[in-house]
């Protein structure tokens, strides 16, 4: 009874220690505005067949001007482990430097290891602005 | 008067207790002796991460817009920050190794039997904080590299079914590899794993020290000659550490640690990303499974392999022994071999693809 009664007692204070410890060590969320749209800089910034990163809130996003009129944008956060992928004028195609995974210009998986295809943003002209935005 | 004030030293700190075990330690002279050496080269190592780990917390700086130039600070403006910098890194690289090789003479010369079943157990959880260690540190110079890489670490552990997303949300300290995740490595790195790791290591050698050192099976325990531990061994052991720190001074000054570029997130993963060396076995295979094996995601697959592996390696003692508890040489030899043929060639691979 004794023994019980020590032990119990010595678990829940070790309890109310660690369950502090443990809450203290889980980050707290951090509130952020959802990004639907970002301007993504001017139309003569960016040479065809090219591609370069900008941010999409705070994930990288890929813009790429496949020609003189034609534009792409995907998240730029590779689907296997989180890399940020680049557009390779040579293949265009898009490229993981990390696994070497490769999706084509509709973010679909060519070769390499990711799983799942590259999410498109929609590209929208504005003037000589390139915007970018989430697709409905 | 001396005289007085040793013996008045020697008893209050029980000197002759200490001498009496230091008398008695002794080391089996055989043609595996030379494998003894390579636990106190990894313990002569961890020292020197020890002293030159300290000595970069007088200038390094853990934050996302510090971190970089305080390591070009150490490497550029303070004497000598170069050679300590240098120092700390080849020999957290040859720790590991040295490490690896001790490890694997334990498992060839079959001293994990009974009784070093939980020396083995603590030298397994050792290994993995020295892992833990390199991950950590790797991150700490914050460059693109290293951010990356530890980007893909995290993520490897984040694939874990169930518990994973949580794990390296932890690990993270948020959605994604930032300020919080070098503070949080910087924690790991200079607090939380020496800690734990002293106290292993007071574990390990206790139990060595309780233990004696085993001798392999196929030499008769009756007709080994040993010697004495102090000063024998010991002053042949120094001489060793002499030699790996002249290894080690001369890697550091001849390849000092290279910095590389400052981390951008907003930059696309540069070309050649890897990690280190002691990780591309692990890397190369996750490169080479397919994404989809089957029903499975073929990461998850990997991962679960790595896993199994692992718990099987930890539990060694248990099927490395038959009933009587004689070591099965044969399928313990041939799994050793097995494992570091895998690790080699997969390194190997890892490094020129
Ligand atoms: C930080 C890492 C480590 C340190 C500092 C360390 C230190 C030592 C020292 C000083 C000895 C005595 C000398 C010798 O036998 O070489 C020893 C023995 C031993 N170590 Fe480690 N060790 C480490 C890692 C490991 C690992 C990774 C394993 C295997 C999983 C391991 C398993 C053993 C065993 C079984 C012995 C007893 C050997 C015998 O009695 O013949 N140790 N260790
Ligand atoms: S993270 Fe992109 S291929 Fe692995």
């Amino acid at each position: 009874m004794l023994s019980w009664l020590l032990g119990g007692g010595a678990l829940a204070s070790m309890a109310s220690f660690f369950y502090p410890v443990a809450r203290f060590l889980i980050p707290p969320p951090v509130t952020e505005a959802a990004v639907n749209e970002v301007a993504a800089g001017k139309v003569q910034d960016l040479k065809p067949n090219s591609g370069k990163i900008v941010k999409f809130g705070n994930k990288p996003a890929l813009l790429v001007r496949v020609n003189d009129t034609e534009w792409k944008a995907f998240s730029a956060v590779c689907t296997h482990l989180n890399c940020t992928v680049q557009y390779r004028d040579s293949t265009q195609q898009i490229w993981c430097a990390c696994h070497n995974g490769t999706y084509d210009m509709s973010g679909r998986v060519v070769s390499g290891p990711p799983p799942n295809p590259l999410e498109e943003y929609a590209v929208n002209l504005r003037g000589d602005e390139v915007v970018i935005s989430k697709r409905a | 008067m001396k005289a007085q004030a040793i013996d008045w030293f020697k008893e209050r700190l029980g000197v002759d207790a200490i001498r009496e075990v230091m008398d008695h330690k002794t080391v089996p002279v055989h043609s595996a002796t030379r494998w003894y050496y390579f636990g106190g080269i990894t313990l002569f190592l961890f020292g020197i991460q020890v002293v030159t780990g300290t000595l970069l917390l007088f200038y390094y700086r853990p934050t996302v817009a510090e971190g970089f130039d305080s390591v070009r600070f150490i490497m550029t403006r303070a004497d000598f920050g170069w050679l300590i910098r240098s120092i700390h890194s080849w020999s957290a690289n040859l720790l590991i190794f040295v490490a690896f090789v001790h490890m694997f003479s334990v498992v060839f010369t079959h001293a994990y039997r009974s009784p070093r079943e939980l020396t083995w157990g603590s030298g397994i959880a050792l290994a993995g904080l020295m892992l833990g260690f390199g991950f950590s540190g790797y991150l700490l110079p914050w460059n693109q590299i290293s951010y990356f890489a530890t980007k893909v670490g995290t993520d490897v552990a984040g694939s874990v079914p169930v518990v994973g997303v949580a794990i390296a949300r932890i690990l993270r300290g948020g959605e994604d590899v930032g300020a919080a995740t070098l503070t949080r490595f910087f924690a790991l790195h200079v607090m939380v794993l020496p800690m734990i790791t002293a106290a292993l290591i007071a574990l390990h050698v206790l139990l060595v020290q309780k233990n004696g050192m085993s001798t392999p099976p196929w030499i008769a325990a009756s007709r080994v000659r040993h010697m004495k531990f102090f000063p024998n061994f010991f002053l042949r052991e120094v001489m060793v550490w002499y030699g790996v720190l002249a290894i080690l001074g001369a890697l550091a000054a001849i390849f000092p640690w290279e910095l590389g570029e400052k981390a951008d997130p907003f930059a696309s993963a540069p070309k050649g990303i890897r990690p280190e060396w002691y990780f591309l076995a692990q890397f190369y295979t996750l490169k080479l499974i397919p994404s989809h094996v089957w029903i499975f995601e073929g990461e998850l697959l990997g991962i679960a392999g790595f896993g199994a592996v692992a718990l099987a390696w930890a539990l060694l003692p248990a099927w490395g022994v038959n009933r009587a508890g004689q070591a099965r040489t044969r399928l313990v030899t041939g799994a050793g071999i097995v494992l570091v043929a895998y690790l080699a060639v997969f390194t190997v691979l890892g490094y020129v693809k």
